[in-house]
């Protein structure tokens, strides 16, 4: 490499510093825009989903990558929470982060709480989140060949990524289950680490 | 004038009938995007391309919404055309307006400069991806492209500047290239 290359590179890396600065260096305590338009976003994530399956064999495969592309959105949305709520402490126990999940990350998402927050009957290491009516999910249509795939795993996606966040890794997965007048209605199920439940059952006894 | 005609437009359509969503939802979402296209392709200008590419999958259907929110009319001619790109289209998805500028003489070619990009918000690109030329909103170039296409514009549509590569702004350069007939395309039935 030359040193007048060396050089043309230094510069346009300090200057691509200072004007990324600009952008970097904005509060973030408030956010600087509220709103973009719901077709914006669905037109977006509608490439999102036909990208991802053209590079996929099967369904499983297509939720994965949605869930992975929607872990690095809830990394940063979780970052950006914690700065923000000034009554939110970082939340470590199972309950509290589920409680975290329906409530503040859903209405900072969302603009609403989560419908519902249930613990599965079955075992007790899973929980759902219900959203009757996704709003981001409005405008995709899942052909009737698809028919179990869930678009919602981008949404789970976020959770997954809270979730570690909070330090209670869980499994999580998202399935459409309609009722009537809600033909979206997405369920968000979560499965917590075995750990976690272990840190819980002594967290309890130590009570 | 007309011009003032369009603000209207586009500050009435986004006011009062656009559905709405979280920015931030959206710009990270963006961002994930990109992130995951340069894991896969692992090459900037394929990135820029597929970019590109899916921004013309949005803009060939994004008109028809345009249309349908604003009842706005057939363009008579290209500066009009960008008017409406610039205070009707980008103000009803992204709730901006970019100014016009930069005319070529032959009022073929001109320039929406970008003062504010949502995509850019919290957005630094390494310096890896600017040497190797990275456009990260790419997809706007190919939403205006399709958009346009739809309206019987062939277009070339690039980013010529990009706040997040050092540039002072952000620009994006429109070339009109030909008008198409409106003829039923060849094999298409």
């Amino acid at each position: 490499m030359t040193a007048t290359h060396v050089q043309s590179l230094l510069k346009l890396d300090t200057k691509t510093t200072k004007r990324a600065n600009m952008l970097l260096e904005q509060n973030v305590a408030r956010p600087r825009r509220e709103k973009v338009s719901l077709s914006a976003f669905a037109f977006v994530f509608a490439e999102i989903v036909r990208y991802s399956q053209n590079r996929v064999l099967g369904i499983q495969d297509l939720e994965a990558k949605l869930n992975e592309i929607g872990k690095r959105v809830g990394v940063r949305v979780f970052e950006l929470t914690m700065w923000r709520e000034k009554n939110v402490h970082r939340e470590s126990r199972v309950l509290q982060t589920l409680v975290f999940l329906n409530t503040v990350v859903w209405r900072a998402l969302f603009d609403k709480q989560a419908d519902s927050l249930e613990r599965s009957t079955e075992s007790d290491d899973e929980y759902m989140i219900t959203d009757n009516e996704p709003a981001i999910l409005k405008y995709i249509s899942v052909p009737k060949e698809m028919a179990s795939f869930s678009p919602g795993a981008f949404i789970s996606g976020i959770v997954e990524a809270i979730a570690e966040c909070c330090q209670c890794p869980a499994r999580v997965t998202s399935h459409v289950v309609p009722a009537e007048g809600m033909p979206l209605r997405t369920v968000i199920l979560l499965k917590f680490d075995k750990e976690v439940m272990e840190r819980e059952k002594r967290l309890e006894a130590g009570k | 004038m007309a011009a003032k005609q369009y603000k209207a437009i586009g500050e009435e359509a986004w006011k009062n009938n656009v559905e709405k969503v979280n920015a931030e939802l959206f710009i990270f979402t963006y961002g994930s995007l990109v992130v995951q296209l340069v894991k896969d392709f692992e090459d900037y200008g394929a990135v820029n391309k597929q970019l590109d590419k899916m921004g013309y999958n949005i803009g060939v259907r994004l008109i028809d919404d345009i249309l349908a929110r604003t009842g706005i009319d057939k363009c008579a001619d290209f500066h009009t055309t960008a008017e409406v790109v610039a205070k009707v289209g980008f103000r009803v998805f992204l709730n901006i307006a970019p100014a016009i500028a930069n005319w070529s003489a032959d009022a073929k070619e001109f320039s929406l400069i970008l003062e504010d990009n949502p995509l850019n918000d919290f957005c630094e690109l390494p310096p890896k991806a600017v040497q190797e030329g990275l456009w990260y909103s790419n997809v706007l170039c190919g939403v205006i492209r399709g958009a346009l296409e739809m309206m019987q514009m062939q277009t070339e549509v690039w980013f010529v500047h990009d706040v997040l590569r050092g540039d002072d702004v952000s620009e994006i350069r429109v070339k009109l290239v030909k008008i198409l007939d409106e003829e039923v395309p060849v094999g298409d039935e």
